[in-house]
């Protein structure tokens, strides 16, 4: 039985293809100007890899932001729910999952097999979103994927006086112009962002054990944030956390498939 | 007897010069990176107008977010006072005061002495400030006094989702990229930036008079969508509404001389 979960995000898109509930090939693209577009090109690259074509997925699950704009989905579901399923299966110890994306954020908790219990969800201020991190990096000139590295070399990470990204985009620019070390800039936004998204988590209550999922987990400087942030070490994930939602949906894909048949 | 108020914004720097009863001059200019420099300026460029000399000032009270490097005030006060200041010398009938600056917004609920009884504030999120204002211009490509007038031409307002200005500008990005008319675009920005500061002004709660201030005041579309939304008229002032606050400190000024 072949299935495949695609997660069409705001910045990334991803797919996930499983056989007989393995995990055979996935990928991620940065979005396109369309989700249609975003959704066919990830999936076409998952399937050269494994040299399947569309007609041998049995059944798919689509996610994500642009979750009704994938032509090949059968159904679709949640990130919240993606995330979950797709965070218990990889790591059955973890409890809670904290997603940061492009442009929201969620904490979610989930039981023995991976149903959601509780979540928190924001996606009205940008200021608790990857968006925030986003913003800062174009505002400085530093590449999203540098910011990790960055963080890592501060020695005295400064406290930001905005919450709100146009704000805290001048404040940048001008701590930036004032000569401030870049590591301690970045140091201090990452603070910034865990602080608020932690707050967020803080409000279902924490339980353990608590992961990180979606794209920002692969910045070792905004997970070492949230970790201080709200007081616990992650399990950290041996799949790309990225696809975390992508897999989900395949795992549903695959629950599904069994049921129509 | 002459004296002074200046106000430096975060965005404009306001001074008005004050002669017991009448507005002998002001002047307004975006705010320096040095305040002392900027004020001083503006000062100057007053006093040149009015053909005053500085010794003639008898007092001067400096407000605003810069107001503690203002290198020839005698005091320095809160804006909230100065605006309230400000608008009842030039209204006295107002009870309300929303004074929308450029990166936040105030509003005011005054008892019948003119005490403020409510005050609400933001000043932590753009939206509802004019930051949000000068952002959309800058993307629709026009200039922050034109939006005003460009939304009268419109019509059909487009509908913001989202309330924060990151988002916002997303949004409008992609009407822009759809071909939407800018007057449209223009309206539906004015109204988001109304609805935002609407919120604010219900939560000081609204008696009338009601009158705006500060630079936003200066939009039209802003205030008659806020009119609409509050439902209650926003009285027009006989003065420039920016410079309110720096008036109002003129007047704290005369006040402090003992010419009540």
């Amino acid at each position: 039985m072949i299935v495949a979960g695609c997660d069409v995000g705001s910045l990334s898109a991803k797919a996930v293809i499983m056989k007989n509930g393995d995990i055979v090939a996935s990928h991620v693209i940065y979005a396109r100007p369309e989700p249609e577009e975003s959704a066919q090109a990830v999936m076409e690259k998952a399937l050269e890899k494994v040299g399947l074509t569309l007609k041998d997925i049995g059944y798919c699950v689509g996610t994500g932001y642009g979750r009704e704009a994938i032509p090949f989905a059968k159904s679709t579901e949640s990130e919240i729910v993606c995330h979950g399923k797709g965070a218990k299966w990889c790591m059955p110890s973890v409890y809670m999952t904290i997603d940061i994306g492009g442009q929201d954020a969620k904490a979610i908790r989930m039981d023995n097999d991976g149903n959601i219990t509780r979540y928190a969800y924001n996606d009205r201020c940008a200021s608790g979103t990857g968006r925030f991190i986003e913003v800062m990096a174009a505002a400085m000139d530093v590449p999203l994927e540098k910011m990790g590295e960055l963080s890592a070399e501060s020695k005295n990470p400064i406290s930001l006086s905005n919450q709100c990204v146009v704000f805290a985009e001048t404040e940048i620019i001008s701590l930036v112009n004032a000569g401030k070390p870049l590591p301690d800039i970045v140091h201090g936004l990452h603070n910034a962002l865990a602080s608020r998204v932690g707050a967020m988590a803080r409000s279902i209550d924490i339980q353990k054990d608590v992961t990180m999922t979606g794209g920002v987990a692969k910045n070792p400087g905004m997970v070492a944030a949230l970790e201080e942030a709200i007081g616990v070490k992650f399990v950290k994930s041996k799949i790309d956390p990225q696809i975390m939602g992508a897999l989900g949906a395949a795992l549903l894909a695959g629950e599904r498939m069994r049921k129509s048949a | 007897m002459i004296t002074a108020g200046c106000d430096i914004g975060s965005l404009t720097t306001k001074v008005v010069l004050l002669n017991n009863t009448k507005v002998l001059g002001y002047a307004v200019a975006r705010s320096h990176y040095d305040p002392v420099v900027g004020v001083t300026e503006v000062m100057d460029k007053v006093l040149k107008s009015t053909g005053i000399d500085r010794k003639d000032i008898g007092y001067c009270v400096g407000t605003g977010y810069g107001r503690e490097r203002i290198p020839f005030a005698n005091k320095v006060t809160s804006e909230i006072s100065c605006h309230v200041k400000g608008a009842k010398w030039l209204m006295p009938s107002l009870r309300t005061i929303i004074d929308v600056g450029g990166q936040d917004c105030k509003a005011m609920h005054l008892d019948v002495q003119g005490n403020i009884e409510k005050f609400c504030t933001n000043d932590k999120c753009a939206a509802g400030t004019g930051r949000f204002l000068e952002v959309m211009a800058k993307l629709i490509g026009v200039e922050l006094e034109e939006l005003g007038k460009l939304a009268a031409e419109a019509r059909d307002p487009i509908q913001l989702a989202a309330t924060c200005t990151a988002w916002s500008q997303a949004e409008v990005i992609c009407k822009l990229n759809l071909k939407v008319p800018k007057a449209d675009i223009a309206a539906g920005i004015n109204n988001a930036m109304a609805a935002r500061v609407a919120i604010l002004a219900k939560a000081a709660g609204i008696e009338k008079d009601v009158c705006m201030t500060g630079g936003v005041a200066k939009n039209v579309g802003v205030l008659k969508a806020l009119e609409e939304q509050l439902d209650v008229p926003m009285r027009r002032l006989r003065v420039d509404p920016q410079i309110v606050g720096a008036l109002g400190a003129a007047v704290i000024a005369k006040e402090n001389l003992g010419g009540k």
